[in-house]
């Protein structure tokens, strides 16, 4: 029999329980509110009473409600058919809940996360009698196009005995399919899934690795400037408008892995609705085969319990390190990670705990670094390497960088895209600037043509700068026209449109060759007279390379475009430089 | 079980407390006191003590006036005879109608599940050139307009509540000036939109709490009409004033202040309310339009930049226009692809060269002398102010997009706009 508890005080989402025997922190309690079950995690003990935070509406509750503690923390299923699903922040499929409550997510219905009656073909693997521990894979499912591992439960403490399997079949997920045996003797049964702590991170892997091989994002200012690594972190931090999500969805769609996991946090619910809507429908280059088939969205959006926010990103990185184990690299990102720290200040608010900077508390810096941390690209046993890249955005408030979230997160992250408000008001998108933005990875572009490209773009800086002061004409004419070569620079390859369907992603080959293009452009003396003169040269040439930009890779148009823009640039050469 | 009772143990700010052992979080309560009888709400419980909200203001509140508890939350009237009525912030009739106590609807209800939505596809065209042209309003989204003190927004708000295409607007005020509302008033009235106008309005002259509750009853009474298939427009202003009246409460409560006194959870507070806009897949829809004034004109201010978050775009108003820089519609991309094909290209080219003209602008201003390029970013400058962003051009989409290619040819040569040269051939003006 669990543990029982009454309700002694209720602020906002916070229910103050009166109990009596033995409770764990981070506990999950249920209220009772007539025959509706409201979810909750024990979040402070102090004497015999536990504040319990709700992660459902709590309108109606009142002194004298029974709670049942569960025993139990906040864990989500693992197992095949995570994959195209629609999850809320507690691992509740919402596909399935719209058939039963409609339009609307009525509190205290829980719904199993994953279709137990679903029949999956299991192959077995492991041998009887072989010596197995947690992680360790014994049989396999197909999912889609992917091979799912059936592993071990990460909570068993090995080495176990496989006293049992099963003969190659058709399983649910709620059959057993093998034994187990301990050294104390003590049996456990296997099943295609199982349950795991989301505040928990998976470590059945060897060893971790470097994160030293690019993902490639196909955006080009990422991928040639700011590059992201499998197994790295990356954030992106901009004032509203500038175009985080676009960009995020951008990643989602053409980023470079196997398995996309994107955790929607407190923002709107029409953006994922877009995800949802657009994902079935589109085809991955890569496999032929949908894109939902790779993605899984957890959906905690801005209307929707704030307590739930928390467990959303825990659930979306711990199904990221499930996938991880099976040898796939997982991209995970969260949007944005800045409502989470938000739903923590509320809920440290509400304990009445000492505040931190703007009110945030204390901890929040070693919260974000431990998320952050189980990012990696990791070994196995078998040699098998898996990564799990971790990408958040952040909302700063008033959209200065200055602040305890963007503070913390840039502390713990190996690539920084800040987005600015300049840029985006001036519609150049992506609106990372260039400036700014830091990356300690290695990306598709050698390093040292990267931090040239970069150098540009600064005496670019200066000089627009040194123009605001003394004016066009107070410039010289090579000042002048290294500006005309920053800006188009800026316009043809660091700008991308999204809505264009060949320009909004650009692969590794065609970025080399764009990027050479632009390089060797830079490099040249040119034959420009006077400003006049160098301003119509690049407007000729920008409209050239704009059309470029969304021709066919490889496509007849594409290389004649190409040698138009060549024979304009060798034109005006002064002949150094090699011809192209 | 009747529960009664008179003795108020504590009265501070707005909130009052009595000692009692069955009021459940978020029942509404009724106090009788010698200032009349007032509406009471359970904002928190700790085990006998029971702390509420008084509606009207604790103004002339006893210790030992008579407090009724009602067994349940706030509630919103709803029937199709709505229509035409106005309502002040605790939902009773502010017009000469009959009280519509008889159906009522829970506020503030649930959610909705993301799964059901559908794809905001419609654009909602107003006339008015900065919004259709650059920044359509889509139906089902969630917009604001950013405004100062002095500025046109509820002139802003009352022509696009007249010119939109909905079936059932609904008007929530808070803190208006009685000016304000009059003019509401009279511009619907005039023209015969009243007949499909729901109006809750919170005066700057009424109780403070009060106007916490509009945007709950707005929105459940617009929610509700759009389950019926109703496309409907709701209209917010200002939000500013709403989320003051947090904070007020707040700080009675003690809790602690997160940034400029604001409480911590003042994100989810503004997000609750304008997450209601959906589109119901097979029923209709509800989209909304706020106001909300930026205190000293900061867009940093907390509520302007959370709202910013929250909101799908902004309109920026500024010295009587809609700003394009600041302006921002994020569902506009799913709209204007089925608008006309240089709807997209000549919004992104028309602002890239409104901002090279504001630069050159500053140069000029600067003393600087100008090339022939500047003198060209002078004239486009000049006339996209006239043509375009002033309040008062009223013209249909398909014209505002004419009207750029026309704008776009007296100032520059084809070249210099940044425009793919496809759209170019098709569209730019001969002769």
């Amino acid at each position: 029999m669990s543990l029982q508890g009454t309700v002694v005080g209720i602020t906002g989402n916070l229910v103050k329980v009166a109990f009596d025997g033995k409770l764990m922190q981070n506990e999950i309690a249920l209220v009772d509110l007539k025959g509706q079950k409201l979810k909750g995690e024990v979040i402070r003990i102090r004497g015999n009473e536990a504040e319990v935070q709700i992660f459902e509406d709590t309108k109606g509750i009142g002194k004298g409600d029974k709670v049942e503690f569960t025993g139990t923390l906040l864990s989500v299923q693992l197992g095949p058919g995570l994959l195209g699903m629609l999850f809320d922040g507690l691992q509740n499929p919402l596909n399935a809940l719209a058939e039963e409550t409609g339009f609307f997510t009525p509190r205290g219905h829980h719904i199993a996360p994953l279709d137990l009656n679903q029949k999956w073909a299991f192959t077995g693997t492991a041998k009887l009698g072989q010596s197995l521990y947690p992680g360790d894979c014994f049989g396999t499912v197909p999912e889609g196009r992917f091979t799912h591992k059936i592993q071990i439960p990460y909570g068993l403490t090995g080495p176990l005995e496989l006293v049992d399997l099963r003969p190659d079949g058709r399983y649910n997920l709620t059959e057993p399919i093998g034994t187990l045996k301990n050294q104390e003797g003590e049996t456990f049964e296997l099943r295609l899934s199982f349950e795991w702590p989301v505040k928990k991170a998976i470590r059945c892997y060897e060893e971790r690795l470097m994160p030293t091989e690019p993902m490639v994002t196909q955006v080009r200012i990422v991928d040639s400037l700011f590059p992201v690594a499998k197994g790295g972190t990356y954030c992106i931090p901009g004032p509203f408008g500038a175009g985080k999500t676009v960009l995020q969805q951008i990643t989602s769609r053409y980023a470079e892995v196997d398995i996309v996991i994107i955790a929607a946090c407190g923002e709107r619910a029409n953006e994922v609705v877009e995800t949802i809507k657009e994902f079935p429908e589109l085809i991955d280059p890569r496999t032929g085969k949908s894109l939902m088939e790779r993605t899984i969205i957890i959906c905690n959006t801005s209307s929707m319990p704030v307590a739930a926010r928390e467990s959303s990103v825990y659930t979306a990185v711990t199904l990221g390190e499930y996938y991880r184990q099976m040898g796939l690299d997982v991209l995970m990102l969260a949007d944005s990670t800045s409502r989470w720290a938000q739903a923590l200040r509320e809920r440290s608010g509400r304990l009445e705990e000492i505040p931190g900077e703007e009110a945030f508390p204390a901890y929040l810096e070693s919260m974000i670094a431990g998320f952050y941390e189980r990012a990696g690209r990791v070994r196995f046993k078998g040699g098998e390497v898996g990564s799990l890249t971790i990408g958040g955005t952040v909302s700063p408030a008033g959209g200065n960088f200055d602040e305890p979230v963007t503070k913390a997160t840039l502390k713990v992250v190996g690539a920084f895209h800040g987005l600015s408000r300049e840029r985006s008001d001036a519609r150049r998108f992506p609106a990372i600037d260039p400036l700014e933005s830091w990356s300690k990875y290695q990306g598709v572009v050698l390093n040292q043509k990267r931090l040239k490209m970069a150098g540009l773009l600064k005496r670019v800086n200066e000089i627009n700068q040194m123009m605001k002061v003394v004016g066009e004409e107070g410039t010289s004419t090579d000042d002048f026209i290294t500006f005309l070569k920053g800006e188009f620079f800026d316009s043809v390859y660091l700008q991308q449109n999204a809505f264009d369907e060949v320009d909004a992603a650009t692969p590794r080959e065609r970025q080399a060759e764009g990027f050479e293009l632009v390089e060797n452009l830079v490099d040249r003396p040119l034959n420009l007279e006077d400003k006049v003169l160098a301003r119509e040269f690049f407007n000729h040439l920008r409209q050239r390379f704009i059309d470029w930009n969304s021709l066919t890779f490889g496509s007849e148009p594409y290389k004649a475009k190409k040698r138009e823009i060549l024979n304009l640039i060798n034109e005006k050469s002064q002949g150094h430089g090699k011809d192209l | 079980m009747e529960r009664i009772y008179n003795r108020i143990l504590q009265i501070a700010g707005n909130v009052i407390m009595v000692e009692a052992d069955g009021p459940k979080f978020g029942e509404l309560a009724r106090i009788e006191s010698a200032q009349g009888t007032s509406l009471a709400e359970v904002i928190k419980v700790d085990h006998n003590q029971v702390f509420l909200q008084v509606f009207s203001g604790t103004a002339g509140v006893s210790t030992q006036d008579r407090l009724k508890f009602l067994g349940h939350g706030m509630q919103a009237p709803f029937s199709p005879s709505l229509l035409g009525r106005i309502f002040d912030g605790k939902g009773t009739p502010r017009d000469a109608g009959p009280n519509l106590a008889d159906s009522l609807i829970e506020t503030a209800g649930p959610c909705v599940n993301p799964a059901t939505r559908v794809l905001p596809s419609k654009m909602i065209r107003t006339g008015i050139p900065m919004i259709d042209l650059f920044n359509s309003l889509v139906e089902a989204q969630k917009i604001s307009i950013f405004s100062s003190s002095g500025e046109p927004h509820n002139a802003l708000l009352a022509r696009i509540a007249l010119q939109a295409e909905v079936d059932i607007i609904v008007l929530g005020c808070m803190g208006v000036l009685y000016d304000d509302y009059l003019f509401f008033k009279e511009q619907l009235e005039n023209t015969d939109a009243m007949n499909r106008t729901v109006l809750f309005v919170h005066t700057a002259s009424d109780p403070v709490v009060e106007a916490l509750k509009v945007p709950d009853l707005a929105l459940a009474v617009a929610e509700n009409f759009a389950l019926q298939g109703k496309r409907v427009l709701t209209l917010l202003t200002d939000m500013t004033n709403f989320a003051d009246a947090l904070k007020e409460i707040a700080i009675i409560m003690e809790q602690v202040p997160s940034n400029r006194g604001y409480p911590g959870d003042l994100y989810t507070q503004l997000a609750q309310r304008y997450e209601k806009a959906a589109d119901f897949k097979g029923a209709g829809s509800l989209t909304l339009v706020s106001v909300t004034t930026m205190p000293g004109n900061d867009v940093t201010h907390p509520v302007p930049d959370n709202t910013g978050y929250i909101t799908e775009g902004q309109y920026y108003l500024n010295g009587g226009r809609i700003e394009p820089f600041g302006s921002l519609s994020r569902l506009k991309q799913l709209v204007n692809k089925n608008t006309r094909s240089d709807h997209r290209a000549i919004m992104d080219a028309m602002i890239q060269l409104y901002a090279s003209s504001r630069e050159t602008e500053e140069k000029r201003a600067m003393g600087f002398k100008m090339s022939p390029w500047d003198q060209k970013l002078l004239l486009y400058n000049k006339l996209f102010a006239q043509k375009l962003m002033d309040l008062e051009v009223n013209i249909p989409l398909e014209g505002a997009l004419d009207l750029c290619w026309s704008i776009l040819a007296q100032c520059f040569t084809p070249e210099e706009t940044r425009l793919k040269s496809e759209l170019i051939a098709k569209y730019w003006p001969t002769g």
